[in-house]
């Protein structure tokens, strides 16, 4: 044990400042009020959903919670199921096999059902596109209010969509 | 050394690693199959082509291991009603890749009596009808079909107190989608049956609208965790049949690519091991160390996981001697750190607890299964491509196979320990000999049918490429094999008589790729 413990006095706290948000990210605006953002903000649930991506921006997504990151510490948290979570976080093109398990989730997250579409496949698409398989991006499929591009994106941008997704637009409310 | 079957005319094919193909009847298919199993060797991997433009009918290929080297076994089909002889009596594992060769191409794997083998799809669930087979050439890529019936038969088990646990396709944490059907009493798990396919994406089909020299980049992304393997393999498969030489420092530069993404995806997986046996301050450092080495990639190659660091002919990337001195302290200090964090794990009586004894998979139905990789060196059976047959640079590298012999998920923690140590050796070792050499060497246009094999061993186990060239430049068919194919079938072993809150220790001791099988 008391090796553990003089492991973490030695190593310390890592964790660094947050990044901003950008507006820039946003699909849809004004959908929410600032009251409910200033909420969601201090406490976000997130449900990620792999809808068929190649498991790259899974990686950044677990290096969200990782020390340097510390995502707990902005107070957002990745549940467990759809029906605790605020956000859905969604990766990948949408494969067909996918299509209905992300549309069920999707219909499980209660209000007001915020969706970030991570990657550029999540985006676009990405290289795999459209085809007998695969719907391309997740707007095809659900809404997405914030997409964050990057193959895969690194976890500041993830955080840097999460966070604009929660804080209202510089020009929205003012 | 060419390998001997009667009656078989064995041809080989340039490249880095020793390979036959050889042309087959339906009888020589089974009897090849049963020989190569009989003398030890194992199925790499199972995939059918459409040749039918060319008048070829379709043509089914099975690549095989034996000592001697790769042998690929052809067998060509008509195209109505196509079948060939099931090899999933002499090799079990090709049970879903026979299946998939189905869904995607419509040639059936069967039994003497002429039964399908297994008559379920694996990849089809619904996006396309039954009787259309995307991988045919009729098959647009832009074909579409609306959504089709999915009803998929789960073996059951029945008796007093049993009941079934469904779970995913969307899992309870950040995982890539697949099902489990548990069929449990108590909390004793009787039998576990997979279903995976959701994140097919059609990416065989995807290679055939792309350039030879665009296509690596698609290979890279089939499982993002295994980029560089999977890269490296590609273009391993393009040079052989453009007869490139590439230069002994892009080769070097290769494997130190290979092993950091080695060293970073034992160290999270190392992270998650301890905090799903609930030690999170396991997953709080070793995380911490693999997003340093990350940062470090994306600091001195430009990409944290490496992505697209590989290109046909060498590399797109290069190191000073300043580089070098920053990379080997980062080598010390990580060694230092699990050192130290090892000495934690060995330690502590709770953690060892849930590892040993837990997710037994014994040697004998790992080899029963052909399961590769780290997988298989952690019930004793010493399967690493870069020390048997080996390929360059490793060949002069000598890696050190690293084996235990448990089989449970502590022997599994440890080659990942030891594997750690000697990538750690062999990054040291690539950076204080690394001769000149140009990065990238030209190459020649490959022509048109030219064929050629990739095997590089990726951290969780070996990864295949299959190429074939089309006219000027393009895919014709590129076939990647993850050595999840082998290895998913080996988890529904590993958990019998396990109870069920251990699932996700032992699914996470083997760490399998879901999207790297589901293509």
């Amino acid at each position: 044990m008391h090796k553990l413990l003089r492991q973490i006095v030695k190593v310390g706290i890592r964790t660094e400042a947050p990044p901003q948000a950008d507006d820039s990210l946003r699909q849809i605006t004004d959908r929410l009020n600032q009251e409910v953002l200033r909420l969601l903000g201090r406490a976000l649930a997130i449900r990620h959903v792999d809808a068929g991506s190649c498991n790259g921006c899974e990686l950044e997504i677990h290096a969200l919670a990782n020390p340097y990151y510390n995502i707990e510490g902005l107070g957002i948290r990745f549940v467990a199921s759809p029906r605790h979570a605020d956000m859905l976080m969604v990766t990948g093109p949408v494969s067909r096999n996918m299509e209905q398990a992300l549309r069920r989730t999707y219909e499980a997250t209660p209000e007001p059902k915020l969706v970030l579409a991570i990657g550029d496949c999540g985006c676009s698409g990405g290289i795999f596109g459209d085809g007998y398989a695969s719907c391309g991006r997740v707007a095809s499929v659900i809404p997405v209010d914030v997409a964050v591009p990057g193959c895969p994106p690194p976890p500041a941008a993830i955080m840097q969509g999460i966070l604009t997704a929660v804080r209202a637009p510089a020009q929205g409310f003012r | 050394m060419a390998p001997e079957l009667p009656g078989v005319q064995f041809e080989p094919l340039a490249g880095s690693v020793a390979a036959w193909r050889a042309a087959v009847d339906a009888q020589q298919w089974l009897r090849a199959g049963e020989d190569i199993a009989d003398r030890g060797g194992r199925l790499a991997a199972l995939w059918a082509s459409d040749d039918t433009d060319r008048g070829a009918g379709l043509c089914v290929r099975a690549l095989l291991v034996s000592f001697e080297g790769l042998i690929c076994l052809e067998l060509r089909m008509p195209e109505r009603d196509a079948s060939f002889p099931d090899l999933s009596q002499s090799f079990p594992c090709a049970d879903r890749m026979q299946r998939a060769v189905h869904d995607l191409c419509g040639a059936r794997a069967l039994t003497p009596d002429g039964d399908a083998a297994d008559p379920r799809p694996w990849l089809r669930h619904g996006a396309w009808p039954e009787d259309i087979f995307p991988l045919r050439r009729n098959v647009a890529a832009s074909a579409r079909w609306p959504a089709q019936p999915d009803a998929y038969r789960f073996v059951t088990v029945e008796g007093d107190g049993v009941h079934e646990i469904p779970v995913g396709p969307v899992h309870a944490g950040t995982i890539e989608p697949g099902h489990f059907r548990f069929s449990v009493v108590g909390e004793r798990v009787l039998r576990l049956e997979e279903r995976l396919g959701y994140t097919h994406k059609g990416i065989e089909k995807r290679f055939e609208q792309m350039s030879l020299a665009d296509a690596i980049r698609l290979a890279g992304r089939v499982s993002g965790d295994s980029t560089v393997a999977y890269a490296w393999a590609y273009a391993m498969a393009l040079e052989s049949i453009s007869g490139a030489q590439v230069s002994e420092r892009a080769l070097r530069l290769r494997a130190l690519l290979l092993e950091r993404e080695r060293i970073a995806n034992h160290l999270g997986d190392l992270g998650y091991l301890g905090n799903d046996a609930g030690l999170a301050f396991g997953l709080a450092q070793f995380s911490r160390l693999k997003e340093d080495v990350l940062r470090l990639n994306a600091r001195l190659f430009g990409h944290r996981y490496l992505m697209d660091r590989i290109v046909p002919g060498g590399v797109a990337l290069d190191v000073d001697p300043a580089a070098i001195a920053v990379l080997l302290d980062e080598a010390d200090r990580i060694e230092r750190e699990v050192r130290a964090l090892r000495a934690i794990y060995d330690d502590h009586a709770g953690l060892q607890d849930r590892f040993m004894t837990c997710g037994r998979l014994a040697p004998d139905t790992a080899v029963r299964l052909g399961v590769v990789g780290l997988a298989a060196r952690a019930c004793g059976i010493a399967l690493d491509a870069r020390a048997h047959p080996g390929y360059a640079p490793y060949t002069e590298l000598q890696p050190k196979v690293i084996t235990e012999r448990a089989g449970d998920v502590a022997a599994r923690v440890n080659v990942r320990f030891e594997e750690l140590f000697e990538s750690l050796r062999l990054e040291r070792r690539i950076l204080r000999h690394l001769p000149a050499g140009e990065r990238v060497a030209p190459l020649a246009v490959a022509p048109e049918g030219g064929f050629g094999f990739g095997w590089v061993e990726g951290w969780r186990g070996e990864v295949f490429v299959a190429l074939e060239a089309g006219a000027a430049g393009t895919v014709r068919r590129c076939h990647p094999h993850d050595p999840s194919w082998q290895n998913w079938p080996a988890l529904e072993h590993a958990i019998l008589g396990n109870i069920v809150p251990d699932f996700p220790l032992i699914n996470k001791s083997f760490n399998l790729s879901y999207a790297g099988q589901d293509l």
